[in-house]
């Protein structure tokens, strides 16, 4: 595990286009019932522009950015060793379909316990006007035994 | 002199609850609408290898059914301001029975002048939790 990772400066990911089918198939998937995620109907009398996502959708797009993390080739982690710990949402507004999303990562921090380590991963997504719409802060543990 | 806002709730009412049932379905269908395909979700014989108990779910499917009865109770998903959980305890997913989960969330602090509250979720299987500090920040409605 690279402590280094820290200072490191990633490039903020190419845009995600939130598709309207996306957030209903992802909306089933995590058993939602409300109406804002199905029906543009529904939506739009709540004052939307079109369906809502679900509070968890911002990992599709923070996913992007582990890519980028992964692909550090001085990095030292691999995904077969790396173990969800806990994951975090700050939001500003919820994401809704035809949102154009960026994420910009930083590593906060970077702890050796044992023979692990914990990586804390920050990504500020925004939207095509640059204004914040989540933050997503997911902990991951990379083990270093296998 | 602050306005304070009067409402029903107090500290430690339940809000909401519901039960789910996952099955080896569930893990495809959230497998393809998240693009997240580790194989541990959906291969027994690569879960036994890295020695897990099972095809486990996805945490982050935990984490987003946990809080489907806090956003219906609200009625408004802008009042969620944060959600956070830590993943304290695999979800073995059988394939044949699959795996049944409870999720109970209470109110965990209020701030009467803000009109917030903390909404603390406990989610379990076979009445051991599977999330740990699992917190929901709102705007009581």
């Amino acid at each position: 595990m690279n402590p280094d990772l820290i200072s490191r400066e990633f490039e903020k990911t190419s845009p995600y286009v939130v598709g309207r089918e996306k957030v209903r198939e992802f909306s089933r998937a995590v058993f939602s019932s409300s109406l804002v995620n199905f029906s543009v109907e529904a939506a739009r009398e709540a004052g939307f522009a079109d369906v809502v996502a679900p509070p968890t959708f911002p990992i599709v797009v923070q996913e992007l950015t582990f890519a980028q993390l992964l692909a550090e080739e001085d990095a030292g982690i691999e995904l077969t060793h790396v173990v969800h710990g806990e994951q975090r949402f700050d939001y500003t507004r919820p994401i809704v379909a035809g949102d154009e999303l960026t994420a910009q990562l930083t590593i906060a921090s970077v702890k050796t316990l044992g023979g692990n380590a914990m990586v804390v991963a920050e990504s500020v997504i925004e939207d095509a006007a640059g204004e914040h719409v989540v933050t997503a802060v997911s902990t991951l543990v990379v083990r270093g035994d296998a | 002199m602050s306005e304070v806002i009067v409402h029903e709730y107090g500290v430690g009412d339940v809000v909401a609850q519901a039960e789910y049932t996952l099955t080896r379905d569930s893990l495809v269908r959230y497998a393809g609408a998240s693009g997240d395909f580790n194989a541990i979700h959906y291969r027994d014989d690569i879960a036994a290898e890295v020695g897990l108990p099972g095809v486990l779910a996805h945490g982050m499917l935990t984490m987003g059914l946990s809080i489907q009865p806090v956003v219906d109770w609200l009625g408004d998903p802008t009042l969620v301001g944060a959600y956070q959980v830590r993943f304290t305890r695999p979800v073995v997913v059988d394939p044949v029975d699959g795996v049944h989960l409870t999720v109970v969330a209470k109110i965990g602090q209020l701030d009467d002048e803000a009109g917030t509250a903390r909404i603390d979720l406990t989610t379990t299987v076979d009445g051991e939790t599977v999330l740990g500090k699992a917190q929901v920040r709102v705007t009581l409605p």
